[in-house]
């Protein structure tokens, strides 16, 4: 077209480089500090062992525990745990938004009794589920379902409720059926609060699988840890709250590694500019 | 499948929100393949006549008819293009033009429109990567999937600067001559209704209105000033009329 040659050039999507930088190191800094300044602090003499053990002897007791395969086998039924529970409790709750989200009649119906059950600490719902469910499985499972529950319910009944009006009004003007409405602007407009719950709830999850392991468990890492705490055993004590501190933070990156997937689309506009 | 020109007939047409008025008894056609702007003050109706040709908003009185028949019975394509550009920002440009069907047609039909409006190399950008007036392009051009036959234009070009607008009036223009549509602009600018339009609606407060014929030469700046200044001369007439 004559009238569009004069437009202003297309500049090609800037690609993601990748440089070398000091600041891929900056948020290893500290953990590596702690780590080197805790060493030196028990080689030294100055922390005691009964106190705190050293790095070194606690890597020491993992290798043991992971040879006699003691610490492989509560690390799977933790993580076995808690994300049966996450699964369970994450579905309800975006089934539960996306409906309450959807409808009126449903919000109606069900937002308010949900409202009143979240502000209930889950956590003070374990003497209850003892009594109802004894100390098995399905005990630790429902707290960490009920837990993981409400962030991803709260975040998706809110992203639901939030995406722009304007874009649903276009897509009923391009005559789209509500089904089209929902696949192609509803979900991925309410995605990205979808995954801010998601990633909470990922945190809460790990939360309400210590506090029930440590209480109510005959397995598991808060299993592990109490019983250590039992024979005054301090290296596997430190050994279970590194290894829930490295599974938060796997958690973590699992979530942002959503967020990357899915939500691209947010940091290419930005960097071609 | 309707006519490829409908006739537009706002027949009696009123709105009210609660106790507010918007509209009260307005009534003109669309002729088939023309160009009608709306020009008024703020209030005065225009956009929400605008979405009641939509289909958007449902008249609280009187009816929308294409070719004397309802939006349902004549099952004719409108589109429309807003002030904001409401591009899905999750969708690159190419599946924004395509987003309701990724066949092989839709997509050669997606990029056979990108090519008109000039963004043939921008396919697989996403809208945060684009200018305002690139992003109104790739509105217009999703506005024109589907082959419609009716275009209806909110003040698309409001937010856009000076050069970038000019461009974009002839650009429409250019389109809705190609393709006959009839279309239907809504706008504050007097200069631009004068230029890009046959004829011109000012809609005066809830029920009257007066109408200009557009110039003869629309590259002709004289012509078209002489229609700015009478369609504005009436504006100011309904303002002082409504403030008396």
């Amino acid at each position: 077209m004559q009238k569009s040659a004069t437009l202003s050039p297309a500049l090609p999507p800037k690609a993601k480089t990748r440089s070398f930088s000091y600041k891929g190191f900056l948020p290893f800094l500290i953990p590596v500090l702690v780590v080197v300044i805790w060493q030196l602090s028990s080689s030294m003499g100055w922390l005691s062992s009964n106190i705190l053990p050293s790095p070194w002897a606690v890597l020491q007791d993992g290798i043991t525990l992971t040879k006699t395969g003691e610490l492989p086998k509560n690390m799977s039924i933790s993580l076995y745990r808690a994300t049966l529970g996450l699964i369970i409790g994450g579905g309800l709750g975006l089934i539960l938004g996306f409906l309450n989200g959807m409808s009126n009649t449903a919000r109606l119906l069900f937002d308010s009794s949900i409202q009143m059950v979240r502000n209930i600490p889950h956590l003070a719902l374990i003497p209850l589920i003892i009594i109802w469910l004894g100390i098995n499985e399905s005990a630790k499972i429902s707290l960490v379902a009920i837990g993981t529950m409400f962030p991803v319910y709260i975040n998706t009944f809110n992203g639901i409720r939030n995406v722009d009006p304007d874009l649903i009004e276009m897509g009923k003007s391009y005559d789209m059926s509500n089904r089209q409405l929902f696949q192609k602007i509803i979900f991925p407009a309410a995605l990205p609060q979808v995954l801010v719950g998601v990633r909470y709830a990922l945190g809460v999850m790990w939360t309400t699988l210590i506090v029930a392991e440590t209480i109510s468990a005959n397995s598991g890492i808060g299993y592990m840890s109490t019983n250590a705490e039992d024979f005054v055993d301090m290296e596997t004590v430190i050994l279970c709250i590194v290894i829930y501190a490295i599974l938060g933070k796997i958690s973590d990156l699992v979530a942002k590694s959503f967020e990357t997937l899915f939500l691209d689309w947010q940091t290419l506009g930005r960097s071609g500019k | 499948m309707a006519d490829t020109k409908p006739e537009i007939t706002i027949d009696h047409i009123g709105k009210d929100y609660g106790e507010l008025t918007a509209l009260s008894d307005v009534s003109f056609n669309i002729e088939p393949g023309e160009f009608l702007a709306m020009v008024g003050m703020s209030g005065g109706g225009k956009s929400t006549l605008l979405r009641m040709i939509a289909n958007l908003e449902t008249p609280t009185r009187g009816q929308v008819l294409f070719n004397h028949q309802t939006r349902e019975e004549s099952q004719v394509v409108i589109r429309m293009m807003f002030q904001e550009d409401r591009l899905l920002p999750w969708m690159t440009v190419l599946d924004n033009l395509s987003f309701k069907s990724h066949d092989t047609t839709q997509q050669a039909e997606a990029k056979k429109l990108l090519h008109l409006v000039g963004l043939d190399d921008y396919a697989q950008h996403f809208p945060n990567q684009l200018s305002g007036g690139q992003k109104q392009r790739v509105a217009l051009a999703r506005a024109l999937m589907s082959h419609p036959q009716v275009l209806l234009l909110d003040e698309p070009l409001g937010a856009l600067d000076a050069l970038t607008r000019r461009k974009m009036q002839d650009l429409i223009l250019h389109i809705c001559e190609q393709q006959e549509l009839t279309t239907v602009l809504v706008t504050h600018d007097v200069n631009e209704a004068a230029r890009m339009a046959d004829r011109i609606v000012v809609m005066k407060h809830e029920t009257n209105y007066a109408e200009f014929t557009g110039p003869a030469d629309r590259h002709d700046a004289g012509q078209v000033g002489v229609v700015a200044e009478n369609v504005l001369a009436a504006i100011l007439h309904d303002k002082e009329e409504l403030n008396a």
